[in-house]
């Protein structure tokens, strides 16, 4: 048996409102399935599934609001796993310390024998799902079940890392109204953006507090990537055209992949490499605020598909309909305020995040080459990255690739 | 269509992608994606849905000189007259 709980968007949330269950006792639920919408400061997200399994009970209402970590429905497991998967006793020992499931882990020794890297790997990544469903990771067994907030102090996930902050919620559920009131009433919207201020002020805050941030600048020429733009934009309908900043995002996404110190999370006094490259994009919200959802798997997509991709997050960051997975596995972020205009950001860390790029607006600036003075348009990308994880050196070769990589745009 | 019906069109569509700003108050001088504060996607969004209401195509080197509601609304119109209106190189790249 296993158990659906209330899960956590980041550090900063306490609580959430189950607004609608999209399932019911005996549905089978395979993985990625949405399974229930949920209201937090940050809005409504639908809930996509980790795991998969049989509904058994459901046990809260539609309109409770609950602590992150409260057991919400309990799943039956379709089949059990008996088989005892090959790993050393080394494995063995850093997978209880990590709650990892070894079953869960791929393993990369001899004869597929899961490693100790293979944990750690595993760690880190299910660390993310385990946010939107912690059921993945074992529940603590001494602890009684229910809506206990040591629940969201499980420090083995990045967003529960977080959320260990003395200054714990209340331990019971408050039940709050018949369901979601109707969007665009001024007393909940004001209510609402000022749930996500102080979302955004716990989260920055904390950062500040316990990242030790450094920050680099350089000016990326974006001639020939500008002229290849306007190219290809020239053979597509007006609705497939390509953004500049997809080029940048695929840029960072790429240059990751050598410098993957910059992708993952700092826990518990050590980095753990986020595996696969989520690149998060802070969008601003009309109503105020922000929302960072993750393109997932970013270097590995088509510019075309990142557009669309892109396009779609902004939508549904603006109009409602993230899910989960999507507003918990970013593994760095992009912030790209030179959409307004101002010409450098530098940005603040987004914890358990080590990094985040920003971009200031593309404006015609003189460069001197080769001696002679032109005018070219420029960008100013800059980093602002956790020195316990990586120094400045690192950091500088990270914002060279990157500016390598926008020379050659057709190769992106 | 009339520049009146242009320029109606053309704030139905802002409206659709910023609810929340007031269309009175709205400068048509003014730089339409700081007025309303529409990043790059939004502005996209903004230029797609006014081509499928307004049945026009705009070129992408176009996007510069579409930067306040009265340009908007004057290109709209010349088209009508006669045909596309010349490309600028000038102007905003994002």
């Amino acid at each position: 048996m296993s158990e659906f709980r209330m899960p956590s968007l980041g550090a900063d949330m306490e609580y959430g409102t189950l607004v609608e269950w999209r399932m019911k006792p005996g549905d089978e639920i395979h993985r990625g399935a949405i399974i229930a919408l949920v209201e937090t400061q940050k809005g409504l997200f639908e809930v996509d599934s980790v795991v998969e399994g049989i509904v058994e009970r459901l046990l809260v209402d539609p309109g409770s609001r609950v602590p992150v970590g409260t057991v919400m429905a309990t799943l039956l497991q379709p089949v059990e796993k008996p088989h005892r998967p090959r790993a050393s006793p080394l494995a063995r020992r850093v997978a209880e310390e990590l709650h990892v499931d070894l079953a869960t882990v791929q393993g990369t020794g001899p004869e597929g024998a899961i490693t100790r890297d293979d944990v750690e790997a595993a760690a880190s990544q299910s660390g993310m799902a385990s946010a939107a469903e912690p059921t993945s990771l074992p529940a603590p067994k001494v602890k009684p079940p229910g809506p206990s907030p040591a629940l969201a102090l499980e420090p083995t996930t990045p967003s529960a890392a977080l959320a260990a902050e003395p200054s714990g919620p209340p331990a019971t559920p408050e039940p709050r109204g018949p369901g979601p009131a109707a969007a665009g009433e001024p007393a909940q919207s004001a209510e609402r953006a000022a749930a996500m201020r102080q979302a955004i002020a716990s989260a920055v805050a904390r950062s500040k507090r316990e990242i030790p941030h450094y920050y680099l600048a350089t000016d990326i020429v974006l001639e020939r990537a500008l002229a290849w733009l306007e190219a290809e934009n020239a053979k597509r309908a007006m609705a497939d055209r390509v953004l500049p900043a997809v080029l940048l995002t695929k840029a960072v996404a790429l240059a990751l992949t050598r410098y993957p110190d910059f992708n993952g999370y700092w826990i518990d006094g050590a980095f753990r490499p986020g595996g696969s490259i989520h690149v998060g994009l802070a969008v601003s919200l009309r109503t105020g605020g922000l929302i960072v959802p993750a393109v997932h798997d970013t270097d590995r997509k088509s510019i075309d598909e990142l557009m669309g991709e892109m396009r779609d997050l902004v939508r549904r960051a603006r109009e409602g309909g993230l899910r989960v997975s999507e507003m918990t596995d970013a593994t760095i972020t992009i912030t790209n305020l030179g959409d307004q205009g101002v010409e450098q950001v530098f940005g603040v860390i987004y914890p358990p995040q080590v990094a985040l790029v920003g971009f200031g607006s593309v404006t015609e600036r003189p460069r001197a080459e080769n001696g002679l003075l032109g005018v070219r348009p420029t960008v100013t990308a800059t980093l602002a990255a956790d020195h316990r994880a990586s120094d400045g050196h690192r950091g500088g070769l990270f914002l060279n690739e990157i500016n390598r990589l926008l020379q050659t745009p057709e190769r992106l | 269509m009339t520049e009146a019906e242009i320029r109606d069109a053309v704030l139905r569509v802002l409206h659709g992608i910023a609810p929340e700003i007031d269309l009175a108050t709205l400068e048509a001088t003014a730089n339409l994606r700081e007025e309303a504060d529409l990043d790059s996607f939004d502005f996209l969004n903004f230029v797609v849905r006014l081509g499928e209401a307004l049945h026009v195509e705009f070129a992408e080197t176009e996007f510069a000189r579409l930067t306040t509601i009265d340009q908007i609304v004057a290109n709209v119109a010349a088209r009508q007259k006669s045909g596309p209106a010349r490309p600028d190189r000038n102007g905003a790249l994002f």
